[in-house]
């Protein structure tokens, strides 16, 4: 019985999300104890919507660029003419987990000027960072037996990397992506410091006028985006795990 | 025989070209907030320290170029990234007009290519030597004193960066120690309480699940957002809790900071407390347990040691976190090296960003270094003893 409870909650919260979105105005009583009398209880300086599916896009660019980037480059680490990259670009993944998001995006303004691209270079740069991670592990934690029954069945390196490793990789990279755009789903609301049309906009409107109000609904919305995404893509996961598993 | 190059040096030599021949090395700005013109490496420096450079930087792109040992690379790599650093300084104090306070001579994106390419030079060098512990935070001690050593020479005061450093030098140092104070602080409160409540979900099972669950929450929402939804809490708490005011909890400023770095750093402690208690073998506590030892003395004496090096690592990213995400506490009047950054940011004045994000990266990378090097030597420890 209690398998099913997750589901169900995780079913009411993008019920709630959706209905947010769609309609907050119904919604203000809630909020409404929140903020002074006189002060508006529901962000009024643009549509949620908008702004949440501006946040995602963002989100999603960033990451898809991430992950072709970081596939591409932990394919290359981990072929004979790139091996020599190997150790380098473990240590460089090591030195850019320590670059602060807010230091990037800043850094990215002078280069690029405000708004939407200094928060894509930041996201992209920090996407890269697990994504890298996992795929280089998975690509060389492959098992031993099933590589060396690739290469005894005369498969091709081009063929043992699409039909062996990528496939059994998959899971792990997977894994990487997921917990990639949680962390861009935050540090896209940074964005909103240069400029970003991203729900940052409404939490930091928040913090200038003292509207608690709207701070909450920011952060709700991008925490509730957060844990469902998250959880869409463990799913996702652990359906692929079950499909190589199988096959 | 045949020359071999070395793969990577073949990329450092393209970024050094490219960074050397056609990008701008300075850039001169009439006042701070301007767009500048960008002059190449031997307009902006006197012929004499021009060529010299380029000659420093064309013997260590060969040293890169041919494969070489890693010593010979990292101390090319060090040469170069030395030249750099001197000539920016020296490209400021020559193309600033005599007597003009106002223009600001900053670094263009063709220094930043060559620092970029000859660290990365430097990065590979280490990364080959696979220096010990020991080594590398020796390393970083000596990177620090010669930036530092550099600092107080005066060679960079030209730098528009060191300009806006010295209008407001006594800011930037309470700025910092708050920004410490942050990271630092709520780090150790963490720690503090997340150390135990890590034990008691190893050893209480069905507590685990609820609290990693909840901490895992507190994750997902933004860090502005969960500075700003402190705000009110504290607030109230100033206002109603007697002496609460008094020891600087606060609506604003540092406390919800303070707090929403701890409730930040509380899931890795926890996680990989309990982790790393459950990674002890069972054989280590079944040995504690037959010669008599107590659940406290095992714990202190064999779970917690061996569980240290993954306790460690939750520590590091911690630090590294909080270092990062201190800045954004600016955004609620917490202070620290965000100040500058989001001041920069309003008054577009990328070097006044700068100011707050180079110290950043600084105390980031060197926290890693540091903790890196205490995590491995400590995980020695173990496989010592197995070995034995």
């Amino acid at each position: 019985m209690r398998a099913w409870v997750p589901t169900i909650l995780r079913g009411f919260l993008l019920l709630l999300l959706i209905a947010f979105l769609v309609s907050p105005g119904s919604f203000e009583p809630l909020l409404k104890p929140l903020v002074q009398p006189n002060a508006p209880a529901i962000y009024n300086q643009g549509s949620l919507l908008s702004l949440t599916l501006l946040h995602l896009r963002t989100v999603f660019i960033a990451t898809l660029a991430a992950t072709i980037i970081a596939v591409l480059l932990a394919i290359l680490v981990t072929r004979p003419f790139g091996a020599e990259f190997l150790a380098l670009s473990r240590s460089l993944v090591n030195i850019g987990q320590t670059f602060p998001p807010v230091a990037v995006l800043a850094l990215a303004v002078p280069a690029v000027g405000f708004g939407e691209k200094p928060t894509l270079i930041a996201l992209f740069l920090y996407g890269l960072l697990p994504i890298f991670e996992n795929t280089l592990t998975a690509l060389t934690n492959l098992p031993r037996s099933v590589m060396e029954a690739a290469r005894g069945s005369g498969m091709t390196p081009v063929q043992r990397l699409i039909q062996v490793e990528l496939p059994l990789s998959l899971p792990v990279v997977v894994a990487g992506i997921r917990l990639s755009v949680v962390i861009s789903l935050a540090t896209a609301t940074i964005g909103s410091t240069v400029a970003a049309k991203t729900l940052g906009e409404v939490i930091i409107a928040g913090l200038q006028s003292n509207n608690l109000a709207f701070v909450l609904q920011g952060g709700l919305i991008v925490g509730a985006l957060a844990v469902l995404i998250y959880d869409g893509l463990s799913a996702v996961e652990a359906m692929i795990a079950r499909r190589t598993g199988a096959a | 025989m045949r020359v071999q190059f070395d793969k990577l040096g073949i990329v450092i030599a393209l970024l050094a070209v490219y960074g050397g021949l056609w990008a701008s090395f300075a850039t001169l700005k009439p006042n701070r907030i301007v767009q500048g013109k960008a002059e190449a490496m031997l307009q902006s420096l006197p012929a004499w320290a021009g060529w010299g450079l380029i000659g420093v930087l064309v013997l260590a792109t060969a040293a890169a170029l041919f494969r070489t040992s890693p010593w010979i690379k990292l101390l090319a790599a060090v040469a170069a990234l030395a030249a750099l650093t001197l000539s920016i300084g020296h490209a400021a104090t020559f193309l600033t007009p005599a007597g003009n306070t106002y223009a600001r001579v900053s670094p263009a994106s063709g220094f930043w290519i060559l620092l970029f390419a000859f660290a990365l030079l430097a990065a590979d060098a280490i990364t080959r030597l696979d220096p010990p512990p020991a080594m590398r935070v020796l390393f970083l001690v000596v990177a620090a004193a010669a930036i530092g050593t550099l600092l107080m020479s005066g060679s960079w005061n030209g730098l528009s960066i060191m300009k806006e450093y010295s209008g407001r030098a006594d800011v930037f140092w309470v700025e910092a120690g708050k920004h410490v104070e942050l990271a630092l602080g709520s780090l150790f409160a963490a720690v503090l309480v997340g150390l135990p409540l890590g034990i008691l979900c190893h050893r209480v099972a069905p507590l685990r699940d609820g609290v990693l669950n909840t901490l895992n929450l507190v994750q997902t929402i933004p860090s502005i957002a969960l500075f700003g939804l402190l705000i009110a809490p504290l607030g109230w708490i100033a206002a109603n809790v007697p002496g609460a005011a008094a020891i600087g909890i606060r609506g604003i400023g540092g406390a919800p900071a303070f707090v929403a770095l701890f409730l930040y750093s509380l899931l890795p402690v926890v996680a990989n407390t309990v982790v790393g208690l459950a990674g002890v073998p069972r054989a280590a506590n079944d040995a504690a347990r037959g010669i008599g030892m107590t659940g406290w003395q095992r714990l202190f004496k064999i779970e917690f040691p061996l569980a240290l090096p993954v306790i460690l690592t939750a520590i590091r990213i911690v630090l590294v976190q909080n270092i990062g995400m201190a800045t954004i506490a600016a955004l609620i009047g917490g202070g620290g090296f965000g100040v500058f950054v989001f001041q920069g940011i309003g008054q577009t004045a990328m070097d006044l960003v700068l100011l707050g994000a180079v110290p950043t990266v600084a105390l980031a990378f060197a926290s890693a270094v540091v903790l890196d090097a205490l995590i491995e030597m400590n995980s020695r420890v173990p496989n010592g003893a197995r070995s034995a």
